[in-house]
């Protein structure tokens, strides 16, 4: 873990290098959500409401959602640029250092950019919590806090399946962009408003049900009875790492060096 | 004629070199079948509660949508060309200073071939596929003849259009040596005044009124809204008159900044 903090820092100075670009890169990071949302707010400007569901509770689901995606695409870049790691045959010098592959690849690359599209999600978080009547206990702010955690895990397991693929394909797939850029844009707004194979593929295979459909239900008390149960479904996304590291494992072992 | 002829040249050439990236264009596909999949499921489930009527019916919407995601390389602006991000930061535009044409034309036929073989190799498959969709997420066909016509002179010159937009960002370059900033801001701002987010139908009139005065929607809203009719054919002659202007002026300007810009580059050595 200290290794992989020593990255972070080398990282960092040398994004400083390059400043005007650093703030630009932030500010246009800042501006990608931001233009999604300003989207979301004028739809329902028009509409009103979407299947039941409110702007601020949606504005919820958004924030959640970009937040979760803004943290793992800062942490797991690596595994976002691996592809490039193996056409050139770099891989081969992670193997040879004593240290797992996993830090290593984690710690390969870092995007402080992102701290933009992370502050405007706060600032949409901070907006749609302020108007929306919830009754606050200590479990419900656990419960936020383990959505967005659980949303990173998922998002940087897909980031390790689509980098595993790579090991076979050795170029990246444009495929893997449905999963993250767009389970992110799917995942905006509640699940229920979808179809049934599309609600069900997105809960049961890739979990993002777990974090942006049932534990909902709980926060703002739509939940019905069992509504307590719906809180531990965020937990199901953060399982959903552990077989995406396996096949990473499996990945790595097959890997046969391009030899470049 | 004969000053043409090296463009055309150079954009048969890359047309060829975008056709090699098959595999790369049939992921593209399928990725593209996912999005506009999710966007009509959105604008669907909106609709479904929708009270008084809509600017724009769920047809069209539909078919707007599908448009957007097959002609994807004629509207997106942060579709790019690395190679000329490379001749600007690295000081190889030297090279590009010797040749024996205009530097504007040259850039502008290269960057037009990519995107339209981009565009040739992935709109068909889905147009194709989103014919033949049941009908709640059909793509249909225009109304009449004609209006087709007008709807294929549109998206050719809103491309030209866009492409003249684009020029903007590669000049912006020579100021602020980075390529990735540039074309997020560009890219962020043109899309959203394109209606890539919102269709613009769908914006506050107060809304409308500004993106109306910009070149932005003339690329993708404009011609799309022409072939599902929901412009119609008179209005849409008039709007083919606003684009060809505005060619011209983004043109113009265009080739200014760039002479600017060139005055300005020292190409350092090495």
């Amino acid at each position: 873990m200290k290794l992989y903090f020593q990255y972070l820092l080398v990282l960092f100075k040398s994004q400083m290098q390059y400043r005007t670009s650093f703030w630009l890169l932030s500010l246009g990071q800042f501006l990608v959500p931001f233009s999604a949302f300003a989207g979301l707010y004028f739809l329902f400007e028009r509409f009103g409401q979407i299947k039941g569901w409110d702007f601020y509770e949606v504005a919820l689901c958004f924030a959640i959602i970009h937040m979760a995606f803004a943290l793992s695409e800062c942490f797991a870049r690596g595994f976002d640029n691996f592809s490039s790691l193996v056409a050139s045959g770099d891989f081969d010098r992670l193997l040879v250092r004593p240290r797992t592959t996993f830090v290593q690849v984690l710690g390969s690359k870092f995007e402080f950019t992102r701290v933009g599209r992370l502050l405007q999600s706060v600032i949409v978080l901070a907006w749609a919590l302020s108007n929306l009547a919830i009754d606050w206990s200590l479990i419900k702010v656990l419960t936020l806090l383990l959505m967005i955690i659980s949303g990173v895990f998922i998002f940087t397991g897909i980031f390790i399946l689509a980098a595993t693929l790579s090991f076979w394909t050795i170029q990246g797939l444009e495929i893997a962009n449905i999963f993250t850029d767009g389970g992110r844009e799917m995942a905006q707004y509640p699940l229920n408003i979808y179809q049934k194979w599309v609600t069900r593929f997105f809960t049961f295979v890739i979990p993002f049900g777990s974090v942006n459909y049932l534990p909902l239900l709980y926060l703002l008390g739509k939940g019905g009875e069992a509504g307590w149960l719906y809180m531990l479904t965020p937990l199901a996304g953060i399982i959903f790492i552990l077989p995406c590291i396996f096949v990473w494992i499996v990945g790595v072992r097959h890997y046969r060096s391009t030899g470049s | 004629m004969r000053t043409m002829k090296p463009y055309i040249a150079v954009l048969r050439l890359r047309l060829l070199n975008g056709m090699q990236y098959r595999a790369a264009a049939l992921a593209g596909v399928a990725t593209q079948f996912f999005w506009g999949f999710i966007y009509i499921m959105i604008f669907q489930a909106f609709y479904a509660q929708a009270s008084s009527n809509q600017p724009i019916s769920l047809e069209e919407l539909v078919t707007y949508l599908w448009l957007q995601q097959s002609f994807l390389a004629f509207i997106m602006l942060w579709f790019r060309d690395n190679e000329l991000f490379d001749l600007i930061t690295t000081g190889n535009i030297a090279y590009e200073l010797c040749r024996p044409i205009g530097i504007y034309e040259y850039w502008f036929s290269k960057l037009l071939a990519q995107r339209l073989a981009s565009a040739l190799l992935r709109c068909f498959p889905i147009l194709l596929l989103a014919f033949l969709l049941p009908p709640a997420y059909r793509l249909m066909l225009p109304p009449d003849v004609k209006t087709f016509l007008l709807f294929c002179l549109s998206l050719l010159l809103g491309l030209l259009v866009l492409v003249a937009i684009s020029m903007f960002i590669y000049i912006s370059v020579f100021i602020t040596l980075s390529p990735m900033g540039s074309l997020l801001v560009f890219g962020v701002v043109g899309e959203f005044f394109a209606g890539m987010v919102v269709p613009i139908p769908l914006m506050p009139e107060w809304l409308q009124q500004i993106v109306y005065l910009l070149p932005f929607r003339l690329t993708a809203d404009f011609p799309f809204r022409v072939y599902s009719g929901n412009i119609p054919n008179g209005e849409a002659v008039e709007g083919i008159f606003i684009q060809l202007a505005w060619l011209f002026v983004l043109a113009f300007l265009g080739k200014i900044a760039l002479q600017k810009a060139m005055k300005k580059i020292i190409v350092q050595g090495g």
